[in-house]
């Protein structure tokens, strides 16, 4: 196997990284505190305080969710199309911040709770390629893995203190779902002003017209990134899953639950910087590899030799490994091979395979969980890791 | 770039001053009532929104109390109050006196169905969901405990009851909805097995359960206050799918009435009187009514109290 030198072009260091980076970086903490503080109490309000069936909450939040990949195809299009990044991604981030207020408008109609979701995530879809888009022509090739890896770890800290600041508000507020959501609005509507003022969009000169999407399809290493997003999208149960089946082996109390997630995103966010900048320093497929090879482990561990807190504590580290691993690294790695002209929508298409997959797989893992086990399921996943690690080192090890 | 340095700090402090303003003030509960009020002619315990409430039957107005269930009865002064699941905490049984002290809690797994006080306020029965949420769904199981709050023995679940007339308890057994008799000891519940969901029989002293295999499909069990009669859903056709048909079984002539309501009804009832039955509807805005029916299939259905769930006579 011929494992990379794939990307070793110039690199400045930690220096490389431009003030727009951090802007965004910035934007997107304000942006997931918000979002996440919201994330942590909709199961609640929607399953204790309006009775709603955990199924029903299930099924509207996965179909919502894959109902707007399309919309994130849409979004980079018209902001290659328009040259305008920020200014859809700004779009996408408004979007979300009005939709905190019509969750407290919306009351108990679970028609109009469903288009404040839709629009939710609708802003989502929308400002992710745009963002990451701004990220890639903010910054030297050679130091796109520490980009990622900062903007990452800083999204990843918005994530953690998200759910905290929610308990706060719970607390301080005698348990009110109308405060958090004040709250996050308020949050949200920041991280857009910062977003506003301190952002540089980076249009490209106009005189290079470029031919559009399907033209991007041709290019065969633009098909294997897409290709390789889809694998890690197809390998990835869902942290529901990983999170419940340890839950059930070890018989935790449903408290537990959120603290799974806290400490992953915990390790993610450590890690993200680091390995970014060991992916910018020995290859970013190299990086992109062990972190299937931290995947393949959890899965065998979730009904391995271990038990107690050893497996807790070995399984959230090795799955925030991963998720540094692979997350920002295959967006620092699709960056380059991306023509500028199109880059927003390059990302788009290669986020919204990864998503289509993921929807795929998490329908494919609960079926396989119900119909022949919860082992059986977790060792196929494990396989399919495997499958994915020697797939990808086959696509994209090659010299195009 | 002073201008804009002078723009977000004026935000930042407008947008943080709105959202600590109206979290302080959501904070400021307008005066939570302070206890279960019995008072002047017969009232009903409720949840309103989650909250521990009382109203008299006549309407009237409400007392809300700052106390959150997810489902709670009320008997002789003792409530029984199974707490929500919170986003850090497992959730719990909170025994309460009237003046809403704790008197005991327990910690449990799984989400809030059911609860039950005995008519002296002794003995107090729980069910939570541990799979699934729905008693349609197939696969789903159920936790049922019973505390003694006399002696303070806890059966935490009534899978360790000895079954009588089976020599083992078959796998897929699973029990809901105590109702406890007027001597504190003997009790009826559901209990499923092998597709079928018997009336069941206890003896909590004697540790036992006798599931009655003529008594089938007879799903969370209410006995009525002068002991004769169980009010029940009752699965439509025998399939849980279709809904449930609120019932009463005389136990003695083991004859069934069919209730004048017609919706689908998925909740334990409780009875207001010897002759009225009432129960929680959901709407399809996703809030619950408290409705009554006369308990001899006679009647309409009305509306008893509105926005509320969970009902329990104050006695």
């Amino acid at each position: 196997m011929y494992l990379s030198t794939i990307d070793k072009p110039k690199s400045a260091n930690w220096k490389g990284l431009s003030g727009n980076v951090f802007a965004l970086g910035t934007v997107s903490l304000i942006t997931d505190v918000s979002s996440e503080m919201v994330a942590a109490v909709l199961p609640l309000y929607l399953v204790i305080g309006l009775q709603l069936s955990p199924a029903a909450y299930g099924l509207i939040d996965g179909v919502y969710t894959g109902a707007t990949t399309l919309l994130r195809l849409a979004g980079g299009y018209l902001a290659d199309r328009t040259n305008r990044r920020k200014a859809v991604a700004g779009f996408g981030y408004g979007l979300s911040a009005v939709a905190k207020l019509g969750l407290l408008a919306a009351g108990n109609s679970l028609t109009a709770l469903g288009v404040v979701i839709t629009a939710d995530r609708a802003g989502k879809g929308l400002r992710t390629a745009p963002r990451d888009a701004l990220i890639t022509l903010s910054t030297p090739s050679g130091d796109l893995g520490r980009a990622f890896g900062v903007h990452r770890a800083m999204d990843g800290i918005g994530a953690f203190a998200g759910p905290l600041v929610a308990m706060a508000v719970l607390a301080a507020s005698a348990q009110s779902f109308d405060a958090v959501f004040v709250t996050s609005f308020c949050i949200a509507a920041f991280g857009v002003l910062v977003l506003v003022l301190y952002v540089k969009d980076r249009p490209e000169p106009v005189q290079r017209r470029e031919p559009l999407k399907l033209a991007l399809l041709k290019d065969p290493a633009v098909r294997r990134i897409v290709l390789a997003a889809s694998l890690l999208g197809l390998v990835t149960i869902g942290d529901g899953f990983v999170y419940l089946l340890l839950q059930k082996r070890e018989g935790l109390a449903f408290g537990w639950f959120p603290l799974l997630a806290v400490g992953t995103s915990l390790v993610y966010l450590l890690l993200a910087a680091p390995l970014g900048a060991l992916a910018d320093k020995i290859g970013r497929l190299k990086v992109m590899l062990a972190g299937y090879g931290a995947l393949t482990v959890v899965y065998l561990l979730l009904h391995g030799p271990l038990s107690g807190w050893p497996l807790l504590v070995l399984v959230v580290l090795l799955y925030g490994v991963f998720y540094a691993c692979t997350d920002g690294v295959l967006m620092a790695l699709a960056g380059p091979v991306l023509p500028e002209r199109l880059r927003t929508t390059g990302i788009a298409l290669i986020q919204s395979g990864q998503a289509l997959a993921y929807l795929g797989s998490s329908v494919l893992f609960g079926l396989a969980w119900q119909f022949w086990s919860p082992e059986a399921a977790t060792r196929v996943a494990a396989v399919a890791a495997v499958l994915a690690l020697i797939t990808t080192a086959a696509l994209l090890g090659r010299r195009k | 770039m002073n201008k804009r340095l002078l723009i977000t700090l004026t935000a930042a402090v407008l947008l943080g001053g709105v959202a600590v303003g109206y979290t302080a003030l959501s904070g400021a509960a307008p005066d939570a009532a302070q206890s279960v009020t019995t008072g002047a002619g017969p009232r009903l315990m409720v949840l309103s929104n989650g909250k521990l409430s009382t109203v008299s039957h006549a309407g009237g107005s409400r007392e809300v109390t700052g106390q959150s269930c997810d489902r709670a009865y009320e008997a002789a002064g003792t409530i029984s109050c199974l707490r929500p699941v919170g986003a850090l905490k497992a959730s719990e049984l909170a025994v309460l006196d009237r003046d809403l002290k704790e008197l005991r809690t327990i910690p449990l797994t799984g989400f809030p169905n059911r609860t039950r006080v005995s008519a002296s306020g002794r003995m107090v029965a729980w069910t939570l969901f541990v799979d699934g949420h729905s008693y349609a769904a197939n696969g789903f199981s159920t936790s049922t405990g019973i505390l003694d709050t006399k002696t303070g023995t806890l059966v935490t679940s009534l899978e360790e009851f000895a079954v009588e007339g089976m020599p083992q308890r078959p796998v897929d057994t699973n029990y809901w909805g105590v109702t406890f008799t007027a001597d504190d000891n003997r009790f009826y519940a559901t209990m499923s097995t092998g597709g079928h969901r018997y009336l069941l029989e206890g003896d909590f002293a004697g540790r036992t359960v006798k599931p009655l295999t003529d008594l089938d499909d007879v799903e969370c069990p209410s006995l009525s206050p002068d002991g004769t009669r169980i009010a029940y859903k009752k699965a439509v056709g025998g399939d849980p799918q279709k809904g449930w048909r609120v019932s009463v079984l005389d136990l003695k002539s083991r004859e069934i009435t069919e209730l004048a309501e017609t919706r689908s009804v998925d909740d334990q009832p409780a009875w207001v009187d010897d002759r009225t039955v009432a129960y929680g509807i959901q709407r399809d805005d996703g809030l619950n009514d408290v409705w009554a029916v006369p308990a001899d299939g006679t009647g309409t259905p009305a509306i008893l109290v509105p926005e509320a769930s969970s009902p329990a006579p104050i006695s």
